[in-house]
C-alpha cells in the first residue's frame, strides 16, 4: 500500500511488467501484478513470489490501464504475463480516442 | 520520467524499424537506442552541463536529443544561421558545453570558451570522449523536472531567451497526443523544419512513439522536399507556412502531381494565408490536412483543426461552421484552454481575450526567468483569440501586437481576414504606426497576387463595408513579398518599421 506519485516507474514482482503513473489518486492505492504488490522499478523482487493464476492474463506494451473511477491510469512500459489490479479489482485497458497528427 | 522511455519502448515494441533516415544513411530503433547510449557515455565523460547541437537535420539531431537525456544533459539545438558573434555569447551561457556540429564549423568554433567541439561524425561513432563505449544500461535518471531541451527564441530585440521544455513536458505530450505504435509499416514522416525549432523536436518524440519512419530533410528548400517527399515515399509532413507557400508555388509552376504517397500534412507555426491552404488542398485532393496551433513554451501543439473538421468547414453552408476553416481547431483532450480579459476574468465564448492554456505539457518558463504559470496551473500565452460556442479556437495575433488607437483596441488578425478575403491580395500584415491624433493609426502591407490589380483607395472601402470605420488602414503601401523569418514567422516589427519610416 502506497502513495502513487505521476511519473514514477514501477515493476512487477512476478513477470516482466513494468508501468509508469501516468495518473494516481491522492489515497493510498494496493497495486498489484500478477496478484503481488508491483516495487519499485530498481528494486530486487522478492525471492519465490510467482504469478496467481487469476492474474495472468498479461500487459501489453504502450496500453493505458484504468481503474473503474478513472483515478488511477498506468502506461505498460514493459509487457509481461501477469495483470494488473488494485485492491483485488482488475484494472481495464483504455481505449485511446486517435488524434491526427500534427507533428 | 524521461524522453528515453519513448525510444525504449519503441525498441521493445518495433526495434528493427528503421527509426530515422538522411539521405544515405539510417539508424533503426536499435541502432537508434545504442548510439544513444555511445553517446550519452561521451556526454558522461565529457563533463559537459550542456549538449548542444549546431547542425542542420542529421542523424546527429535525434542521437543528441536522446543521448542527453541518457546522460541527463539538457539538449540545445542551436540556430545554424546565428553569426560567430551570437553563438559566442550563447555558447558562454551553457558553458561548459558539449558542441556537435559539422566537420566544416568545427575549426572555427574550437576556440570557444568552456565549449568542446565534436564532429558530427565523431559524435555519432559515439566517440566523443570515451572511445568505444559498451552496451549501456537503462540508467537514465528519472526525475521529471530535470530539463530535457532549452530553445534560445530568435531574440528580435535584446538577448535570446531559453525557453526550458523538462522531461514531464514532452513526455506528456506525447502521451496526451500519440497512440503508441501506431504507425503503419509503410508510414514515413518527413521533418523539414531547423532542430531548433519546438516542431522539429516533437517530431522526432511524435516518430518514435508512434512507430514511424523519420524523414529528414538536411535543410528547406521546396525543390528538395519534393524530390525528398517523392524518394522516400513519404506519407506525414508538418510544415509551416511559409513553406507550403513555395512548395504550391513551384508544383504550380512545373505543372506536376503532388508528391502521391502523401496523406498527411499538417500545418503550423504561424498564421497560414487561405489562398495557400486553398491551393494546397486542389493539389493535395487526397491528403489528409490538420492545423496545429501551439509554442514553445507547451511543448508543441495544443490545439488541432483535424482532417474532418477541413473538409466540414470546405463544404458547410452555414457561415459559423465555414469560418472554421480559419479557426486552429480544438484544444487537444489533455489540454484546457480559457479566453481571459485584462482583468484576469474568463471570457464568454465569442469573446476577445488572452489565450491561456493549462495542461501538463504547458513549460511556460524561460530560463533565469522563472515560470509565467500561475498557482492554478494556467499559462498566459500572449496569443489574443476567441473560442466559439463549439469550443473551436481563433487566433487573433500577438497581444503586444494590438493596435490602440483613440483608446480602442483593434485586433490586426481581424483587419489582415478581411484584406485576405479580398480577391487581389496574397499576402498582407496589419500594424499599429504613430498618430498625432488618435496615438495608433491603422497601417497595411499588402502583396497582390500575380497580375492582379488594387489600389489603396479601393482595399480601404472594401475593408470600411465589411468592419467598423475605426478599422479602416489609414495608410496602405505594396511590396512584393512580406518579412518573414526561416521558419515562417511574420517580423511585425519590420513591417512597421518600413511602415513608419515610408511616412
Amino acid at each position: 500500500m502506497a502513495r502513487l506519485k505521476t511519473g514514477t516507474r514501477l515493476k512487477s514482482a512476478v513477470c516482466n511488467t513494468q508501468v509508469m503513473i501516468v495518473a494516481a489518486p491522492d489515497a493510498d492505492v494496493d497495486l498489484a501484478c500478477g496478484g503481488q504488490p508491483m516495487i519499485d522499478a530498481a528494486a530486487t523482487p522478492p525471492a519465490g513470489a510467482v504469478i496467481s493464476p487469476d492474474a495472468a492474463k498479461g500487459t501489453v506494451l504502450g496500453k493505458r490501464y484504468v481503474n473503474a473511477d478513472g483515478k488511477l491510469e498506468l502506461l505498460c512500459i514493459k509487457p509481461g504475463e501477469g495483470s494488473l489490479s488494485v485492491a483485488g479489482e482488475a484494472l481495464v485497458l483504455k481505449e485511446a480516442k486517435p488524434l491526427p497528427s500534427s507533428d | 520520467m524521461n524522453l528515453m522511455m519513448l525510444l525504449e519502448m519503441a525498441v521493445s515494441g518495433f526495434g528493427e524499424r528503421v527509426a530515422v533516415q538522411n539521405v544515405g544513411a539510417a539508424l533503426r530503433y536499435d541502432e537508434l537506442f545504442a548510439a544513444a547510449g555511445a553517446a550519452a557515455a561521451g556526454i558522461e565523460a565529457s563533463g559537459c552541463a550542456h549538449v548542444a547541437v549546431l547542425d542542420e537535420n542529421s542523424l546527429a539531431v535525434p542521437v543528441g536529443l536522446f543521448a542527453s537525456a541518457w546522460a541527463g544533459k539538457p539538449f540545445v539545438p542551436l540556430n545554424y544561421r546565428l553569426t560567430d558573434s551570437e553563438l559566442e555569447a550563447l555558447a558562454a551561457r551553457i558553458a561548459p558545453s558539449l558542441l556537435v556540429t559539422s566537420s566544416e564549423r568545427a575549426g572555427a568554433l574550437a576556440g570557444l570558451p568552456g565549449t568542446t567541439v565534436v564532429t558530427r561524425e565523431a559524435f555519432l561513432a559515439g566517440g566523443a570522449a570515451a572511445g568505444d563505449a559498451p552496451a549501456r544500461e537503462p540508467n537514465w535518471p528519472m526525475d521529471p523536472d530535470a530539463i530535457a531541451i532549452l530553445l534560445f527564441t530568435s531574440g528580435t530585440t535584446g538577448a535570446p531567451k531559453a525557453a526550458v521544455i523538462r522531461h514531464k513536458h514532452l513526455v506528456s505530450y506525447i502521451f496526451g497526443s500519440v497512440e503508441f505504435g501506431a504507425a503503419g509499416d509503410d508510414d514515413a514522416a518527413l521533418v523539414s523544419v531547423p532542430p531548433y525549432h519546438i516542431a522539429a523536436m516533437a517530431a522526432i518524440a511524435s516518430s518514435v512513439y508512434s512507430g514511424r519512419r523519420l524523414v529528414q530533410l538536411p535543410s528547406f528548400s521546396a525543390e528538395a522536399w519534393i524530390e525528398t517527399a517523392r524518394r522516400e515515399h513519404v506519407t506525414h509532413a508538418f510544415v509551416v507556412p511559409t513553406m507550403l507557400g513555395r512548395i504550391v508555388d513551384v508544383l504550380d509552376q512545373r505543372s506536376e502531381a503532388a508528391p502521391a504517397r502523401l496523406r498527411a500534412l499538417s500545418y503550423g507555426g504561424g498564421k497560414m494565408p487561405l489562398p495557400v491552404i486553398e491551393r494546397a488542398m486542389k493539389l493535395f485532393p487526397t491528403a489528409d490536412f490538420t492545423n496545429a496551433y501551439g509554442l514553445t513554451e507547451t511543448s508543441s501543439t495544443i490545439a488541432i483543426l483535424g482532417p474532418d473538421d477541413h473538409r466540414a468547414a470546405a463544404s458547410a453552408d452555414e457561415p459559423a461552421v465555414r469560418r472554421r476553416l480559419t479557426s486552429v481547431g480544438r484544444p487537444l483532450p489533455s489540454v484546457e484552454v480559457e479566453i481571459r480579459d485584462p482583468s484576469g476574468q474568463s471570457v464568454e465564448p465569442g469573446g476577445s481575450g488572452e489565450i491561456c492554456v493549462r495542461g501538463e505539457q504547458v513549460s511556460g518558463e524561460y530560463l533565469g526567468r522563472g515560470s509565467l504559470v500561475d498557482r492554478d496551473g494556467w499559462f498566459p500565452t500572449r496569443d489574443a483569440g476567441f473560442l466559439d460556442e463549439d469550443g473551436y479556437l481563433f487566433l487573433e495575433g500577438r497581444i503586444d501586437d494590438v493596435i490602440v488607437r483613440g483608446g480602442e483596441n483593434l485586433s490586426p488578425g481581424e483587419i489582415e481576414e478581411v484584406l485576405l478575403a479580398h480577391d487581389a491580395v496574397a499576402d498582407c500584415a496589419v500594424v499599429g504606426i504613430p498618430d498625432e491624433e488618435w496615438g495608433e493609426a491603422v497601417a497595411a502591407m499588402i502583396v497582390l497576387r500575380a497580375g492582379r490589380t488594387a489600389t489603396a483607395d479601393e482595399l480601404q472601402r472594401w475593408v470600411r463595408g465589411r468592419l467598423r470605420s475605426s478599422r479602416m488602414p489609414q495608410r496602405i503601401e505594396f511590396r512584393d513579398e512580406l518579412p518573414y523569418n526561416e521558419t515562417g514567422k511574420l517580423l511585425r516589427r519590420r513591417v512597421k518599421a518600413d511602415l513608419t519610416g515610408a511616412s
